[in-house]
């Protein structure tokens, strides 16, 4: 851990002008985003200026309340994409519901895909199987199948696992779920986008008290935010025609 | 078959003691003190020492008393330890049911909504503890005992087999782990899925334990000395320790050829993997050859914390699960900053050492206890468990 906090102060230090629009607080964990495969429907869709996302999610992809979806990370991806790229038309659609397993995401995936059409399917998953400890395999299964059904469709997928939850830690065994979305990711050469890392990184250098027994909204509204800029990011710099995507390293300059 | 060492060998009670140590550090969630532990230097983990080691010491108890006072009576044995840890598995649940509650009252984040919902199952605690009892539904980390339980109530019939032809009682226990990997055997768990620790794979471990125990760790002795194996078995360790930097340094990861990648992942855990296994007996072949039987240091001093908590292993178990649980709350309700992980750890072993030390003293006081008794047990082995 005082290895990943110390490499993440000097890559602060080291942060180009590309993450100018990016508050320090959520820059923090850049470090952490890989850009290992390349997205090339969404490169194509951001050639013809205009990108259509689906997020497809569970719980941890809203927010209560009457501003819930407007400060969800969702919404806040759309937004910082529409920012860094001009010009773009970014059009969002969500399936997002709390309490759903992958399997039970992709029940629904076909019609929902043949609706929106999009370029790019962000895909929020891991937290349910874990709380209810589905059989390993069928987790597997159902990802692999999402993914070949986004696919099919004409869309990239980006993984989103499950959130740092420190209070709950104790009661849900993400581990084997998490390796196994690591794992499909790397066979069917999609991003993750590694939530788990990012906000334990936070947690550990204090950047937000994710230990904190509170109704308020503040943090939550805060650490959703950062995760849609991140996000974007992620988007962008895997969508890049001209970088090579298997170095993944401004980091390494 | 060759003749079986009465001493206690106490590089298991040391190595026990280690592993016990480093479950309760790895049981801690988040805790910043667990890099150092094996699990994140290779392929296999401390719950692989501590099943080995297990039926390693199963089958030295047991097995003397199945020779002196028969099948009945060491079966009755065995049955009466699986009782006892069945006893303690409940005990951490009732302990387990205690924390969450309090979680479920106490915290509130409108970030973790999903999250909460690992409570709900308060809400029925009828179907929830009577799965419990069953064993069906088991909370993070309290796995171990009920796959320890199972293992010994289908011991008394291994051991029989193992001490009359030892080599036929591992092969069919390694056919039994191979149709596990073959028709996916398993145990099903509450409410879904399967038990995390199958004891159809991983019975092959302990079994192989009890068979070193009873004189195979002889028979073996010849090649696992040879230059040979010793540089196989670093060269593995080698090789996984490299793997397992790609976990932690993904950007390490390319240099991973892809056919490697496909023929590793996922290692399972559940199933015992090939490639634990053989990390495990890499591990313990370079152990082996760095620290003999008779080596002085042993009896040193400096050994002793581990060893007294090695022989009193369930004990020691359990009580690290409970501190693991209750390290846990100290971050949450006091302080999660490094210094608080640095001296929950510490304090944590110390706990378990002067616990282990505790008990020990009381089983030799009750074991000089009221009235003449003659001595049941040969010095070389007291104060340690099955």
């Amino acid at each position: 851990m005082t290895g990943r906090v110390l490499l993440s102060l000097a890559l602060l230090t080291l942060a180009g002008p590309a993450w100018a629009e990016m508050p320090g607080t959520c820059r923090v964990a850049e470090h952490q985003i890989e850009r290992d495969f390349a997205l090339p429907h969404v490169m194509r869709a951001i050639a013809a200026k205009e990108l259509e996302i689906l997020v497809i999610g569970a719980g941890s992809s809203l927010l209560p309340g009457p501003n819930g979806a407007k400060n969800a990370y969702p919404a806040r991806l759309q937004l910082a994409l529409t920012e860094l790229l001009p010009g773009v038309t970014v059009k969002l659609t969500t399936d997002v519901k709390s309490r759903r397993t992958a399997a039970q995401m992709v029940k629904g995936l076909v019609p929902t895909l043949a609706a929106s059409k999009p370029a790019l399917m962000i895909w929020q998953t891991g937290t349910v199987d874990a709380m209810q400890s589905i059989d390993t395999d069928q987790f597997k299964a159902a990802l692999d199948h999402g993914i070949s059904l986004a696919h099919s469709a004409g869309a990239d997928v980006v993984l989103i696992n499950a959130q740092y939850s420190p209070r709950t830690e104790s009661m849900i065994a993400l581990g084997a779920y998490a390796e196994i979305m690591r794992w499909v990711a790397l066979q069917q050469e999609v991003p993750v986008f590694d939530r788990f890392s990012i906000m334990k990184l936070w947690a550990d250098l204090g950047t937000f008290d994710l230990y904190s027994a509170t109704k308020k909204l503040d943090i939550a509204e805060r650490v959703h935010d950062c995760i849609g800029r991140l996000l974007a990011n992620l988007v962008i710099e895997s969508a890049k025609p001209d970088e090579p995507h298997t170095e993944g390293g401004r980091q390494e300059q | 078959m060759a003749p079986v060492s009465t001493e206690r060998d106490l590089r298991l009670d040391l190595f026990r003691g280690i592993a016990l140590w480093l479950i309760f550090l790895d049981h801690i969630p988040s805790n910043a003190v667990s890099w150092i532990t094996i699990r994140n230097y290779g392929f296999s983990d401390a719950t692989e020492i501590f099943v080995f080691i297990s039926g390693y010491t199963a089958a030295f108890v047991y097995g003397r008393a199945m020779r002196r006072h028969g099948f009945v009576v060491a079966s009755a044995r065995v049955l009466k330890r699986a009782w006892q840890i069945y006893i303690a598995h409940v005990f951490l649940f009732a302990i387990y049911l205690a924390e969450i509650a309090y979680v479920a009252h106490s915290f509130d984040n409108p970030l973790y909504t999903e999250e909460m919902g690992v409570l709900d199952f308060l809400q029925n605690p009828d179907v929830t503890i009577l799965q419990a009892l069953l064993l069906k539904f088991k909370p993070v980390n309290m796995d171990v005992l009920p796959l320890y339980i199972v293992l010994l109530l289908w011991f008394p019939p291994m051991l029989w087999l193992l001490l009359r032809a030892p080599s036929f009682a591992l092969v069919s226990s390694a056919l039994v782990y191979a149709l596990t990997w073959w028709f996916d055997w398993s145990i099903p768990a509450y409410p879904n899925g399967v038990w995390v620790f199958n004891p159809f794979a991983w019975q092959l471990l302990f079994v192989f334990g009890a068979w070193c125990a009873l004189g195979g760790a002889q028979r073996l002795s010849r090649w696992a000395n040879s230059p040979v194996v010793i540089g196989l078995a670093a060269a593995y360790i080698v090789f996984a320790f490299c793997i397992a930097m790609t976990w932690y340094f993904p950007r390490l990861a390319v240099f991973v050829p892809h056919f490697v990648a496909e023929a590793i992942y996922p290692i399972d855990k559940t199933n015992l993997d090939v490639l634990r296994i053989v990390h495990f007996l890499s591990l313990a072949v370079i152990t082996v050859w760095f620290v003999p039987r008779d080596w002085p240091r042993l009896q040193s001093r400096i050994f002793w914390p581990a060893i007294v908590c090695g022989q009193h292993s369930l004990e020691i178990f359990c009580l690290g699960v409970f501190l693991a649980f209750a390290g846990h709350f100290v971050f949450t309700e006091v302080s999660n900053r490094l210094l608080m992980h640095v001296i929950v750890s510490v304090a944590g072993i110390a706990i378990m050492v002067a616990v282990a030390a505790m008990v020990s003293w009381y089983k030799r006081v009750e074991r000089q206890g009221p009235g003449p008794r003659p001595p049941s047990i040969k010095p070389g082995y007291a104060g340690g468990d099955a």
